[in-house]
C-alpha cells in the first residue's frame, strides 16, 4: 500500500487545523489524513501552534459562578453526539455488513473514519439502490456509474462520493466553484497525472481536464464542490505533489 | 506564561499535586517540578480528580474565554462555551494521550469542535487514531512524552521571536478566524504576502518543532 503523492495545500491545512475550514472541505481534509501520516504530522504540528497561542493567550477572567455551576455539572450523565443509532459500530471490511450495506461496491464497506460515519448517516436515510437498478442516464459513459450525496453542507455546496467505471470518463467537474476530488479506490487520470487512493486533486471550475478512470478497477471518490473556497482564495491552483516538512 | 498565572501556581495545584503524586508517604519538597498541566488532566483521567480539575479550569478558563471573544462570541455565551469545553475535558480526559499532543493542543482542540458545533452548528469531522482502516505510520511515532512540557515554552518563545507582522498574521489566523483574503482586504497586504508571510512563520515554528525531537 502506498501513501498518497498528492496533499492539500498547506494552507488548506492551516484553515482544517484552526477550524476555519467549512464542514464539507474539512470532511476531504480529515479524509485525506486518515490516509497520509505524512499530513497528520502537519496538522498535529499546526494544532500544537494553536496550544501554544492558546498558552499566550490574554486573561480575560470568567464570572466566579462559572465554576460553580461547572462543578455541579460534572456529575451530570453525557448527552454526547453520537453516530446515527442503525448504523453505530460498524466495522470496515467486515464479511457480513448490516442490511443496507450489503451490495454496496466493496470500497464503500471499507472507507475509514471519518467519511464512513457520514457515509452510514446518509445511507439509513437513503438506502443504496445498485446503478443497474436505477434509471440510467443516457450515454454509455454513464453505465455502471453512480452517486451518492453525502448531504454536507449547504446548496449550492455539494459533497458527493462517485463511482466509475474502469476506463469510464469521469464526469465533469461542475463550474459553481472549486472541486475537491479525493481518490478513495481505483485511480484516474488528466493531462496533469495519475491519481490514486488517497490522493487530493483540486480542479478549478473553468478547466475541464477530461479526466478519465484508470482501466481495470472501478474509480471511487469522494467530490467536494464549493464556490466559497474559490472565493476566500485559500486554494492554490496547482496540484501539490510535495508534504512540506 | 505559565509562571505568570498566579492561579496556577497556587495553593490549590501544590496541595492537589502533594496529594495526586504522593499518597502514600510525607509530603515533600519535590512539588514545584510535578506542576505540569499535562499531569493535572492525566490526575483527572486517573482518580477523577476535582482538585485537579478545578486547577485546570483556573489556568485555561480565562484564555478560553479570551479566545472564544476573539472569534466573535458574546461575553455570556463565551462563559457557556467555556464551560461546556471544560466538560468535555472532565469527561473525556481519558482519552487524553500525551504522547500525541500537550494538555494545552489538546484543550485547544476541544474549544475549537466545541465552537464549531456550537456557532456554526456543523459537526467537525476528525480522523479516528483507532480505526482500522486508517493508513498506519511506517513506523511509530517518536515518543513526544518528555517534550510535552518543554515544546509549548519553545514554541511561545519562538512565536515571540517571530516578526511582528508574522505574529500577528498567525494570530489573526488561529485567534479569529479570518481566512486569507479578509486578512488581506482588512489589513492592506496583498493575498500573496498574507499567504507568503504566513508560510514563514510556520516553517519557522515547524523547523523548531522538528529539532531535538
Amino acid at each position: 500500500m502506498t501513501n498518497p503523492l498528492y496533499h492539500p495545500p498547506r494552507e488548506i491545512l492551516l484553515d482544517y487545523a484552526d477550524g476555519s475550514l467549512g464542514e464539507p472541505a474539512a470532511l476531504v481534509i480529515a479524509t485525506h489524513l486518515a490516509f497520509c501520516p505524512a499530513c497528520r504530522h502537519q496538522v498535529a504540528d499546526l494544532e500544537a501552534i494553536g496550544g501554544a497561542l492558546l498558552e499566550e493567550e490574554c486573561l480575560n477572567p470568567v464570572s466566579d459562578d462559572c465554576l460553580r455551576s461547572l462543578m455541579a455539572r460534572l456529575d451530570e450523565p453525557a448527552l454526547e453526539a453520537s453516530k446515527p443509532v442503525a448504523l453505530r459500530g460498524v466495522r470496515p471490511c467486515s464479511a457480513l455488513p448490516p442490511h443496507g450495506l450489503a451490495d454496496l461496491p466493496k470500497p464503500l464497506a471499507c472507507l475509514p473514519e471519518p467519511l464512513r460515519s457520514y457515509l452510514e448517516a446518509s445511507l439509513a436515510e437513503t438506502p443504496w439502490q445498485p446503478p443497474n437498478s436505477r434509471p440510467r442516464n443516457s450515454g454509455a459513459r454513464d453505465a455502471g456509474g453512480w452517486e451518492i450525496d453525502l448531504r454536507v453542507g449547504r446548496p449550492p455546496v455539494r459533497t458527493r462520493l462517485i463511482g466509475v467505471v474502469g476506463g469510464g470518463v469521469m464526469p465533469r467537474p461542475s463550474p459553481i466553484g472549486m472541486n475537491l476530488n479525493l481518490v478513495l479506490a481505483g485511480g484516474y487520470h488528466d493531462p496533469r497525472g495519475t491519481f490514486r487512493r488517497g490522493d487530493l486533486v483540486l480542479d478549478d471550475p473553468g478547466l475541464d481536464y477530461s479526466p478519465a478512470a484508470d482501466n481495470g478497477e472501478e474509480c471511487v471518490y469522494l467530490c467536494v464542490t464549493d464556490a466559497s473556497l474559490r472565493l476566500s482564495g485559500v486554494l492554490s491552483r496547482s496540484l501539490n505533489p510535495f508534504v512540506a516538512l | 506564561m505559565r509562571g505568570s498565572d498566579p492561579a496556577f501556581g497556587g495553593v490549590l495545584v501544590r496541595a492537589t499535586v502533594e496529594r495526586l503524586m504522593m499518597p502514600e508517604t510525607a509530603p515533600t519538597e519535590r512539588v514545584p517540578e510535578m506542576q505540569n498541566l499535562n499531569d493535572l488532566v492525566l490526575a483527572v483521567a486517573r482518580e477523577r480528580s476535582r482538585t485537579a480539575f478545578a486547577a485546570l479550569f483556573s489556568h485555561f478558563a480565562p484564555r478560553l474565554k479570551s479566545y472564544l471573544m476573539r472569534l466573535g462570541t458574546e461575553p455570556g455565551q463565551a462563559e457557556e462555551l467555556v464551560q461546556d469545553v471544560m466538560l468535555r475535558v472532565w469527561r473525556r480526559a481519558e482519552t487524553f494521550d500525551p504522547t500525541q499532543a500537550n494538555a494545552n493542543t489538546w484543550i485547544f482542540t476541544i474549544a475549537r469542535n466545541q465552537r464549531i458545533d456550537a456557532v456554526r452548528r456543523e459537526r467537525r469531522p476528525e480522523i479516528d487514531l483507532t480505526d482500522p482502516a486508517l493508513v498506519p505510520e511506517p513506523v511509530p511515532p517518536a515518543d513526544r512524552t518528555l517534550e510535552a512540557g518543554q515544546e509549548t515554552a519553545r514554541l511561545n518563545a519562538a512565536i515571540g521571536a517571530l516578526p511582528n507582522d508574522q505574529a500577528e498574521l498567525l494570530r489573526l489566523a488561529y485567534y479569529e478566524g479570518t481566512p486569507h483574503s479578509a486578512i488581506s482586504a482588512e489589513r492592506g497586504i496583498p493575498l500573496g504576502t498574507v499567504k507568503s508571510r504566513l508560510r514563514l512563520a510556520l516553517d519557522r515554528l515547524r523547523r523548531l518543532l522538528r529539532e531535538d525531537i
